[in-house]
């Protein structure tokens, strides 16, 4: 950690441009999960049918849907919710993927192959599989959204805790602080866990953007976000029946802002490697 | 007098680094006759391998020959193209490097990469290829080739594995072989049989040899010539008997007296003060300045000097010329 | 031989623990998912008496271990239940859709790999040029895109604006009868009967939903190839085979991607999981006739024997290619054969 200070974050933000790009870019989504649902022209779930599919206007910047709401009123509302949803589940799983492999590295022997057995079972599944099955069983809301998509980030959060931890472990400073009376938990948590915390800071941001798509893939085929409720999959599954008769505008704006965004995560876990973890760069 | 196989001429070479330019080899002189045996001796750092690569021109990407010329059997090598050289290379000038097992492509079964060189250098018929590489196998003096021949670097001790390169390097008979520190990392009967084994080869098929080593003692041991190096500097060239008897830079007799087969105990060893200088900064004339216990002044302003000490021996100290080692 | 044969039983054995964990969690899903696995067992045509049946069948009625029993059994019979929406069983359903599943996945592949292999090692041969950059961005814009958005911008593009591309609805246009059956795969088919009008009429269907699922997967695969290769280029053996006067060409591709090869393989496990999630999502776009699609429809009609089939199809299909990735890996290392595995 006494590696970066604020010199060398300097440097990676002006060598490469677009990491540069990619942090700007992630405070303007911020704050537009914060303050852009006050902020939106119009309500995102009143429809007028009246208004139903019109193209992109100055009244309607990205135009309308099926049902006559205002695309841009409900693409800003998504961006809290799909954050919110990515957020919550990163974190979850970085929490509890952690600990556990924190636990598995440390101590090693019966915990090792408990945590490695869930792992792998988890790991057997092709991963967006999984997901639907958590939903479909769990119950169709937002909230199991959020549990799946935690369950499924588990274990690059587990793995990387526990090679970390291992490698910390031997180090002769945990030795000296063993003999000198600390007790395990103490030690893993306030030495080693804030040493293996920089490679999977970088994990974090690809994480969200995983868990965004993952979201939106499962609202896409129907599992979780019910309508009339605004999220970027779900709005465009109702835009894809509208592709092949030419409205585009319904699809697009939302697909277009999610992929942005996930961009915007995938640079920006390259700028947190950079910064991080120069000897790891793909 | 006759034309040596090869010379190297004022060769100048820089790397270029994050920090800056290094500056790693600075008028490197010395040549190989036909059928001789020269080391290039010194410590990690002083350009030893930076000069074996350049020859071949496997240079790393960041290095780059600023000045001088190689000449080999009256090519200028410098001139070539990357295609040129790599015809030259495992036909005309062989190399074998340290590490063998490492040095080796580890999933491919060693008969194979022999072939692979055969076929290069070629034109070897395919039903000969293995009959060829056999017999390269056993050219080293290893034991039942037919099994080696399958097997892989893993498979194989560090001395085996180093038979296989210098199998491979002489397959085609090149007339300069380039043994790249070729005992570092093997025991010590291994190493004896090694050398052995170059010195055996380079005798049968009257080919002349570069040993670059940080071993003084084994260069005597082998050698014909010694070239010592320090810094990106020729310190001293001289035959190995004229070197032992009359060592005239400050750094070849601190290194004669390092060395321990000179000494009867361990105790014995007087360590070298200092270290290499750092070659990024503005480097003083003569390189050895900072840790030599005779520099004065001029050492350091003026460029240096190369002195003619005899008929092969030169010495780059302008003090040579009035100081006989004891 | 027998050395690769020993190897390949040795993965297999390693294999089952996965399959064990996989049969829990299904057989964990089949008691969560909402409603009585008694009913979805029995299917539409069932009434009172044959579900009560069912019931006891499935031994609902006894503890916990012995219905688990009871479900391993019935797994490793063929009896997955049946189908509320078709009314067969989702054996016979899943079996007669997997073909198109993977006929798909399989040309994403291929697509990925041809396209991203050669990128990868192109930017590693020239670092830090204007072509590793631009690898790199588009790469990673791949990633960044969602599957599903993708292949409904292709088809807004392609079919709609374009023209050039098929009505995307499923393998083969109405007009054409599909291949005799010999091994599902429409392509394989239609070349085994000497049909070229419908090899090509399927290839023309398979051309974007192959192109939208493989997208996702450049960038790992790329990336990769890019990253091993630097490697494999820096390492002695490059340096000794250039020494030896090996051409160019030898030494990148014999000596230096065969080497990269390694690392690369292991990121296909990654790449499989991918395909085969991100199938699903394709399929719905593209209205592909396989397993994800199925899946979809047997969510929306709480059709759950046919999804907890479709959850352990998948599984399995994942199981066995990773399974063939190690395989593949043994065969690539010969100092994996001698490992203990």
């Amino acid at each position: 950690m006494s590696m970066i200070n604020l010199k060398h974050i300097r440097y990676v933000l002006t060598e490469n441009p677009l990491t540069l790009v990619s942090f700007s870019l992630f405070l303007m989504f911020v704050v537009i999960a914060i303050i852009g649902p006050s902020l939106v022209p119009y309500d995102p779930l009143a429809s007028e049918t009246q208004y139903a599919l019109q193209p992109p206007s100055t009244l309607h910047w990205f135009g309308t849907d099926q049902l006559g709401r205002d695309i841009f009123s409900r693409v800003i509302v998504a961006t809290r919710l799909d954050f919110f949803i990515a957020l919550v589940a990163v974190l979850l799983s970085f929490v509890i993927g952690s600990v556990l492999g924190a636990v598995a590295g440390y101590f090693g022997g019966w915990w090792d192959r408990i945590v490695g057995r869930l792992l792998d079972t988890i790991m057997a599944f092709p991963l967006f599989v999984l997901a639907m099955a958590i939903v479909a069983a769990m119950g169709n809301t937002v909230e199991n959204i959020v549990y799946a998509t935690a369950i499924i980030n588990l274990p690059f959060y587990a793995r990387v805790a526990r090679a970390e931890v291992n490698v910390l472990r031997n180090a002769p400073f945990v030795e000296a602080a063993l003999v000198s009376g600390n007790s395990h938990f103490k030690l893993l948590s306030m030495q080693i866990f804030p040493n293996a915390m920089p490679p999977m800071m970088v994990q974090l941001s690809l994480n969200m953007g995983w868990a965004i798509l993952n979201a939106a893939g499962l609202s896409f085929i129907g599992l979780g976000v019910k309508p009339p409720d605004a999220e970027w999959g779900i709005m465009v599954a109702e835009g894809a029946n509208y592709i092949i008769s030419g409205e585009w505008w319904v699809a697009l704006f939302p697909g277009a802002v999610l992929m942005l965004a996930v961009f915007c995560f995938n640079l920006l876990g390259d700028g947190l490697r950079d910064i991080f973890d120069p000897r790891k760069r793909t | 007098m006759t034309i040596p196989l090869l010379q190297v001429q004022d060769l100048c070479v820089n790397f270029q680094t994050r920090l800056g330019q290094v500056r790693a080899l600075e008028n490197i002189n010395f040549s190989i006759n036909k059928g001789e045996t020269v080391a290039v001796v010194g410590e990690s750092g002083s350009g030893k391998s930076v000069t074996a690569s350049a020859i071949l021109g496997i240079l790393d990407k960041a290095g780059r020959v600023d000045k001088g010329e190689i000449v080999f059997a009256g090519m200028k090598l410098l001139a070539f193209s990357q295609r040129e050289l790599s015809e030259i290379r495992g036909r005309e000038i062989a190399m074998i490097f340290q590490n063998p097992r490492a040095a080796l492509n580890p999933i491919r079964s060693v008969g194979r990469q022999i072939e692979d060189v055969l076929q290069t250098h070629g034109p070897v018929a395919q039903g000969d290829l293995r009959e060829r590489a056999l017999s390269a196998l056993r050219d080293v003096n290893i034991s039942s080739p037919e099994h080696r021949y399958h097997q892989y670097p893993f498979e194989l001790s560090g001395g085996m594995c180093q038979r296989v390169m210098i199998a491979m390097a002489i397959s085609c008979r090149p007339s300069l072989l380039i043994a790249d520190e070729p005992t570092t990392g093997l025991d010590v009967t291994t190493q004896a049989n090694i050398m052995d084994l170059i010195k055996q080869k380079a005798t049968e098929l009257n080919m002349s040899t570069l040993l670059i080593t940080h071993d003084l003692n084994m260069a005597a041991q082998y050698c014909d010539r010694i070239v010592v190096m320090h810094a990106g500097h020729v310190v001293e060239s001289a035959t190995t008997a004229e070197l032992y008897a009359n060592p005239s830079h400050p750094y070849t007799q601190r290194l004669i007296a390092a060395t321990p087969a000179d000494h009867g105990s361990v105790d014995d060893i007087a360590a070298i003060p200092g270290n290499l200088p750092n070659l990024l900064h503005d480097t003083p004339n003569c390189r050895f300045a900072a840790r030599c216990e005779w520099v004065e002044e001029k050492c350091r302003s003026e460029p240096l000097a190369y002195v003619q000490l005899g008929a092969s021996h030169e010495v780059a100290c302008w003090r040579a010329q009035y100081y006989a080692s004891a | 031989m027998w050395k690769t044969l020993q190897t390949v039983l040795g993965r297999l054995l390693q294999a089952i623990p996965a399959i064990i964990g996989i049969i829990i969690v299904t057989f964990v899903l089949t008691r969560a998912l909402p409603g009585d696995p008694a009913v979805y067992f029995a299917g539409p045509a069932a009434d009172k008496e044959s579900i009560a049946a069912i019931r006891h069948e499935l031994g609902l009625d006894k503890p916990m271990y012995a219905q688990f029993v009871i479900y391993v059994e019935n797994l490793f019979h063929g009896n997955w239940g049946t189908s509320l929406t078709t009314g067969r069983p989702v054996i016979e359903e899943l079996g007669r859709r997997l073909p198109a599943s993977i006929e798909l996945t399989l040309c994403a592949l291929i697509f990925a790999v041809v396209i991203a292999l050669p990128l990868g090692m192109l930017s590693a041969t020239r670092p830090d040029s204007w072509i590793d950059h631009v690898t790199r961005v588009l790469v990673t814009m791949g990633v960044s895109l969602p599957t599903f958005f993708t292949g409904l911008f292709f088809i807004y593009l392609f079919y709609y604006k374009l023209g050039i591309a098929p009505s995307p609805l499923g393998r083969l246009d109405v007009v054409y009868l599909s291949p005799p059956k010999v091994t599902g795969f429409y392509l394989i088919d239609s070349l085994i009967a000497g049909d070229w009008e419908i090899f090509f009429a399927s290839l023309k269907q398979l051309i974007l939903p192959a192109i939208t699922l493989g997208l996702f997967v450049l960038a790992p695969l790329a990336r990769m190839t890019r990253a091993s290769m630097l490697q494999v280029l820096a390492s002695d053996f490059i340096r000794t085979a250039r020494a030896n006067g090996l051409p160019a060409r030898k030494v990148l591709l014999t000596y230096g991607f065969r080497n990269a090869l390694l690392p690369i393989l292991t990121t296909m496990g990654m790449v499989f999981s991918f395909l085969l999630g991100s199938n699903v999502l394709v399929e719905k776009v593209y209205a592909w006739p396989g397993i994800g699609s199925f899946a979809i429809e047997a969510l929306v009609a709480s059709d759950y024997a046919a999804v907890q089939g479709f959850v352990l199809a998948m599984a399995i299909l994942y199981v066995m290619l990773n399974l063939l990735i190690d395989v593949a890996y043994t065969l690539v290392d010969p100092r994996v054969k001698f490992s203990g595995g």
